[in-house]
């Protein structure tokens, strides 16, 4: 049954469907290409009748250019579609959803404007009142255990509760095959956990699902089958409870990933506090922010602090709050290297020592239309006034060149061209770069939201590594991260945002995925745990 | 047949050359068709537009006076396009820098000296800023949309100079025409080259300021800040860049250009203040700018190209007794086909056949 | 006919043409595009449709006429926008410049004719009432066309699946994508609409309102009206009610010309343009309700995967 003698001659090819059994769907030869890049090269997968069948890669592997095409919103340029033994052409994503292909989007495809009710209403083909569907959506959701409430708007909702909305859009639609991106990116561990149960049940309810990941241990826990892409191409079939997590990733990655190194500081080394946040609270400055309330923490010199939290808890308010693109109201809410900077903008904290990286790469750590040079100067022009300008103002380019290559030799940052627009880049080397443009400075406090959100293991690896080392060697480095797998490999100290407040921080020792689950769900670390669920 | 496109990886240095002149080319073409479609002989009359008036030395004279006030407000506005600040009322700003430069030489007239000219230069450079900065202060204060109050300034201003024209400042010794008492002889900006034609020096300060300008986007900091905050405002923030100051400084350096340019119109070329003092010179800017690709230095050429399409406008009027009214459309034509060029730059355009049968109409299709 | 009822019948007919184009607009922009282009849509209208009223003597031809150029014209719009993903603040003034030359260039016979009015629709026996008569029962029929639009445009976008989908363009144009629902050829619906209803606004005014032609005779009207779609905060019976507060601002300083109140009537003129800017800055200055109104993807440009 299963089409794909394997091209690779890496993986582990194994077919567990049985003969005789009719797959759902099934894909053969399909292929995806984007300029010169061959995003899916000739793919071979089968999903058979009631099966979780885990679609397994690291960031730019091919995994969503592969589901797009099933879901008809990228035409493949070659191979074919089989669904339930026809071949099919899926030319929209309306042509899916009457297959009986639902979709649960990872950047969930909701309107912040549109109430909950109505954001379902725009995927059903059928012309049923609002009022109905909101009915109906209330009751499934019921059934399923999402609760759900079809009047509320959805620009007013938590990540949580807007998959669920997503998730009861694509069971209303009654599909044979439900595909899942990342579901678990914005969920805490134990929302994870619900919502395993709740795909458990589905399957046994006979429906598939095809669900796509790169955590391997929620794949090994939850999946029957596994197929694995590498550079746009299957590299293996296989049962994920059979393999392990080290398997898996070198399937994944190709070759060994280097683990990071994570030495214990120096004994003699100094521990004085470089960052400190004394009772920082934030209006919101606009509607559909967080506001944050009476945060405090201390970064000491020699630190990898963490703060974990579910997307969308106030760590982007935060991290302008702290980077001084938001100012404070008070001098001392903010300090650092022991000097008040509440009230100084982003420019006067880096005079001091400070050095930041922003969540989004594009458009905010980086212009995109810019070239790396100019995107050097962007967040280093006052700090390096002496040697990147003249006293009147005149850009030194030949020196702003030098230290450009200089920051893309150390950091390994590949590129096509001498000095390329920074959207040219691929998402990794441009982390790499914008990491790298601030340790080149080698600042005494590092503030970083999402170091490696997508980007590929291997420059992952390589800027974990970067900022232990620099914390290593006397620094204070704050690490906000939505990945608690990160947090757990390199952070000294794991703190946890919730609603715009901030939790004392965890040592990593006593730090368990539990533990900090449940404070990312809300809980206070004194409430027990089935209380903490309920608030969820 | 469907247009696709696809993007470039980065933006391309051949077309960002390229799309002035296919953008030109196509007005041409276009314009032929117009031509013919009018009865009259394009060939000819593309002939008359374009390259009759560069024939003679008086006439290049006549370009220089009508390019001076487009490149004057157009390299102003490329500071405010290139930051994102959307002034569309150079019109107003220009006419308000023509009644404040003209304070002197109306109200004053006896007031005579060599000094009369550079303080009404200046006052025209004052008001022109200041008027700007009506629309720089609500947006920045009450977040208000920048492009319709300053459009909506341009008929303030437009009424005002009227006003004051048919009312307090009108000529005593006028007969009743609505016009102020012609400026004296301090009170006008001298001509360049006075032995061969009338251009003033207008002209010359467009170009320095031009270079100005240049020099400041392409090699400092200043002007590195205006493209980042243009082009990626949170990045710019995150820089530490100020865009409550980059939205006065675009409004205040556009503003009192164009001031500038309002007072040396009316200084140098008319003389005295009257109702109507521009044919939309700044509105023509805006395509100047665009047509310049916000370079001041391509703006300096296509200043010159939009002139040419006034001068010419003129002359077809005279020799094929076609409208003058020819040239704005013509102008018109010309920003679309800019604008449409500039596509190429960040985009392959790819054509491609419509698929056999769509599988299926959406049901979303019928809005 | 009393003062007090033809002070309030003129309002009817300086509002309803800012009406018209700026409820088409607003249909635009909750699409998610920005068209500045309405003056320019709108003057076209205007010169079409006295052109052909004087030419084949209909004044209704004339206004259909208007409504079929300002459609295509806006097309242009469209194409560069939507099409080839052009800059949609920069695109709007050139549909304006374009069509201020053009209208002027085509209007140059028609400077000084004598136009066609379109004939009041007198309802038999309303249209006597006293005072309400002739200001409901009345006036010319582009005026119940206007109210009409109006619920109508209303109903569409708030009631309709259609205009729901038309709201989740302007709201999300890549979920609206992803989730298979066709945002240009939206996009492309609701500019023309805009587009038509521009014209019919210009026909009106070279039909109705002053029954002539006179280069640039929008006179910042299509201006206006985008600035009152601000004003609405995008919902159409604030549209209504913005557009006669601007026609009671504007009847009002004529009025106060005629009586000769002793301020210039150039000053009094300009008070329709410095009334736009005060509403604009009193509406726009609570920037969080402004952030909620705004349809989120408003002038964004969209370029769907393939």
């Amino acid at each position: 049954m299963q089409s794909g003698t394997n091209k690779d001659n890496g993986g582990v090819v194994k077919t567990t469907l049985n003969a005789g059994d009719e797959p759902l769907l099934e894909v053969r030869g399909l292929t995806k290409v984007f300029g010169t890049l061959k995003a899916c090269d000739s793919i071979d997968l089968a999903i058979g009748k009631g099966e979780i069948h885990a679609l397994l890669g690291e960031n730019g592997a091919g995994k969503s250019t592969l589901v797009k095409m099933l879901f008809g919103t990228l035409e493949p340029v070659a191979g074919e579609i089989l669904w339930k033994g026809a071949p099919v052409r899926i030319a929209s994503p309306s042509d899916a959803r009457r297959l009986g292909i639902g979709m649960v989007f990872q950047h969930f495809s909701l309107f912040d404007a549109l109430t909950a009710a109505e954001n379902i209403a725009l995927s059903l083909e059928e012309r049923t009142p609002i009022a109905r569907i909101a009915e109906r959506a209330r009751e499934l959701s019921r059934s399923y255990g999402l609760p759900l409430d079809p009047s509320a708007h959805v620009g007013d909702l938590s990540v949580g509760e807007r998959q669920r909305i997503e998730i009861i859009r694509c069971l209303l639609q009654h599909p044979d095959l439900i595909i899942l991106d990342e579901p678990t990116s914005v969920l805490t561990p134990q929302e994870a956990e619900k919502l395993f149960k709740t795909l458990e049940t589905l399957r046994d309810e006979g429906k598939s699902i095809l669900y796509i990941s790169h955590r391997l241990e929620e794949v090994k826990r939850l999946c029957d089958r596994a197929t694995v892409l590498r550079h746009g191409r299957v590299v293996a079939h296989c049962d994920p409870r059979k393999e392990t997590a080290a398997s898996l990733a070198r399937m994944m990655v190709g070759s060994e990933v280097h683990a990071v190194v994570r030495a214990a500081p120096p004994k003699d080394a100094d521990h004085s506090p470089l960052l400190e946040v004394a009772g920082l609270s934030r209006e919101p400055s606009n509607p559909f922010a967080i506001p944050l309330r009476d945060i405090h923490l201390t970064v000491h010199a020699g630190e990898v602090l963490g703060i974990a939290g579910v997307a969308g808890n106030g760590q982007g308010e935060f991290f302008e709050a702290i980077s001084g693109e938001a100012l404070q109201d008070k001098a001392g809410m903010v300090r650092i290297r022991g000097k008040d900077a509440g009230r100084l903008d982003i420019s006067g904290r880096r005079l001091l020592g400070a050095a930041f990286v922003p969540e989004e790469r594009l458009g905010h750590g980086a212009a995109p239309r810019m070239r790396l040079s100019e995107n050097l100067l962007l967040s280093r022009f006052r700090t390096d006034a002496k040697s990147y300008l003249t006293h009147i103002g005149i850009i030194r380019e030949s020196t702003i060149s030098a230290a450009t290559r200089r920051i893309v030799s150390d950091m390994d940052v590949r590129k096509s061209s001498e000095d390329p627009e920074a959207s040219a880049l691929s998402g990794g080397n441009l982390q790499k770069f914008i990491i790298g443009r601030e340790l080149d400075r080698q600042p005494a406090v590092m503030v970083v939201n999402q170091p490696t959100w997508g980007v590929d293991a291997g420059a992952a690896a390589h800027i974990r590594q970067a900022l232990i080392d620099l914390a290593r060697a006397g620094s204070a480095v704050l690490v906000i991260s939505q990945d608690l797998d990160e947090l757990f490999e390199i952070s000294d100290a794991i703190a946890v945002m919730h609603d715009g407040r901030l939790s004392a921080p965890v040592p990593v020792g006593e730090a368990t995925y539990e533990k900090i689950g449940l404070l990312m769900g809300g809980a206070d670390a004194s409430t027990p745990p089935t209380a903490a669920m309920e608030a969820v | 047949m469907r247009i696709e496109l696809v993007k470039r990886p980065q933006h391309s240095a051949l077309f960002s050359a390229l799309s002035p002149f296919i953008a030109l080319a196509l007005t041409l073409v276009a314009g032929a068709i117009m031509f013919a479609l009018l009865g009259k002989n394009p060939v000819q009359a593309l002939y008359l537009y374009f390259i009759d008036p560069l024939r003679e030395v008086w006439s290049l004279h006549e370009l220089a006076i009508k390019a001076a006030p487009l490149i004057l407000i157009g390299v102003g506005l490329s500071v405010c396009f290139l930051s994102n600040n959307w002034n569309i009322g150079a019109e107003g700003q220009f006419i308000v820098g023509a009644i404040i430069g003209s304070i002197l030489p109306v109200l004053f007239p006896e007031f005579q000296s060599w000094i009369v000219l550079p303080i009404m230069l200046l006052l025209g450079i004052v008001g022109g800023a200041a008027y700007g900065s009506i629309p720089a202060l609500l947006k920045v204060r009450f977040n208000t949309n920048e492009i319709l109050t300053s459009l909506m300034l341009v008929y303030v201003a437009q009424l005002f100079l009227d006003w004051l024209v048919r009312g307090p400042w009108r000529n005593p010794e006028g007969f009743n025409f609505p016009q102020t008492r012609s400026f004296h002889e301090f009170a006008i900006l001298p001509e360049l080259l006075p032995a061969s034609g009338r251009a003033n020096w207008g002209f010359a300060f467009a170009i320095i300021a031009a270079i100005v300008l240049w020099f400041l986007l392409s090699k400092t900091l200043k002007g590195f800040e205006i493209k980042v905050l243009g082009q990626s405002p949170r990045a710019g923030r995150f820089a530490g860049f100020s865009n409550a100051r980059m939205v006065f400084f675009a409004f205040l350096v556009s503003g009192g250009l164009a001031g500038l340019a309002g007072i040396s119109e009316v200084s140098g070329a008319i003389g005295h203040l009257q109702p109507s003092i521009s044919p939309g010179y700044g509105f023509t800017a805006i395509i100047v700018a665009f047509l310049g690709r916000l370079n001041p230095l391509g703006i300096v050429a296509a200043g010159l190209v939009l002139a040419l399409s006034y001068l010419g406008g003129e002359a077809a009027q005279i020799s094929l007794g076609v409208s003058d009214k020819v040239a704005r459309a013509f102008q018109g034509m010309l920003l679309f086909f800019v604008l449409a060029s500039d596509t190429l730059i960040h985009y392959r355009i790819r054509l491609v056949g419509r698929q056999a049968a769509p599988a299926a109409e959406a049901p979303h299709g019928n809005a | 006919m009393g003062m007090l009822e033809s002070i309030l019948l003129t309002i009817a007919t300086a509002a309803t043409p800012l009406l018209i184009a700026a409820i088409g607009e607003l249909v635009v922009e909750r699409s998610g595009v920005l068209n500045l282009g309405v003056e320019g849509m709108m003057i076209m209208g205007a010169v079409t449709g006295f052109g052909v009223a004087l030419t084949t003597g209909s004044p209704w031809l004339g206004v259909f006429a208007a409504i079929l150029v300002g459609a295509v014209f806006s097309l242009l719009f469209g194409f560069l926008t939507l099409t080839l993903v052009t800059n949609q603040v920069a695109t709007g003034l050139a549909l304006t410049l374009l069509g201020l030359g053009i209208s002027g260039m085509a209007g140059e016979a028609f400077v000084g004719q004598p136009g066609l009015r379109l004939a009041r629709l007198d309802i038999p026996g309303l249209s006597d009432l006293p005072v309400v008569g002739r200001l409901l029962f009345g006036q010319d029929p582009i005026f119940y066309i206007s109210i009409a639009l109006t619920a109508a445009v209303a109903y569409f976008l708030f009631r309709t699946r259609a205009g729901l989908t038309l709201r989740s363009v302007g709201d999300n144009h890549t979920s609206a994508h992803a989730l298979g629902i066709k945002v240009i050829a939206i996009r492309y619906m609701a500019v023309m609409f805009g587009g038509a209803c521009a014209g019919l606004a210009g026909a009106y005014l070279s039909l109705v309102y002053t029954p002539q032609w006179v280069e640039n005779m929008t006179a910042g009207r299509g201006w206006i009206a985008l600035a009152l779609v601000v004003f609405a905060s995008w919902r159409p019976w604030r549209v209504l009610a913005g557009a006669y507060l601007f026609g009671g601002v504007s009847i009002g300083q004529l009025h106060a010309q005629a009586f000769g109140v002793g301020i210039p009537s150039q000053l009094l003129s300009s008070l329709p343009y410095l009334a736009t800017v005060v509403v604009l800055v009193i509406i726009s200055r609570n920037r969080r309700l402004t952030m909620v109104n705004t349809p989120a993807s408003l002038g964004r440009p969209f370029v769907p995967d393939r």
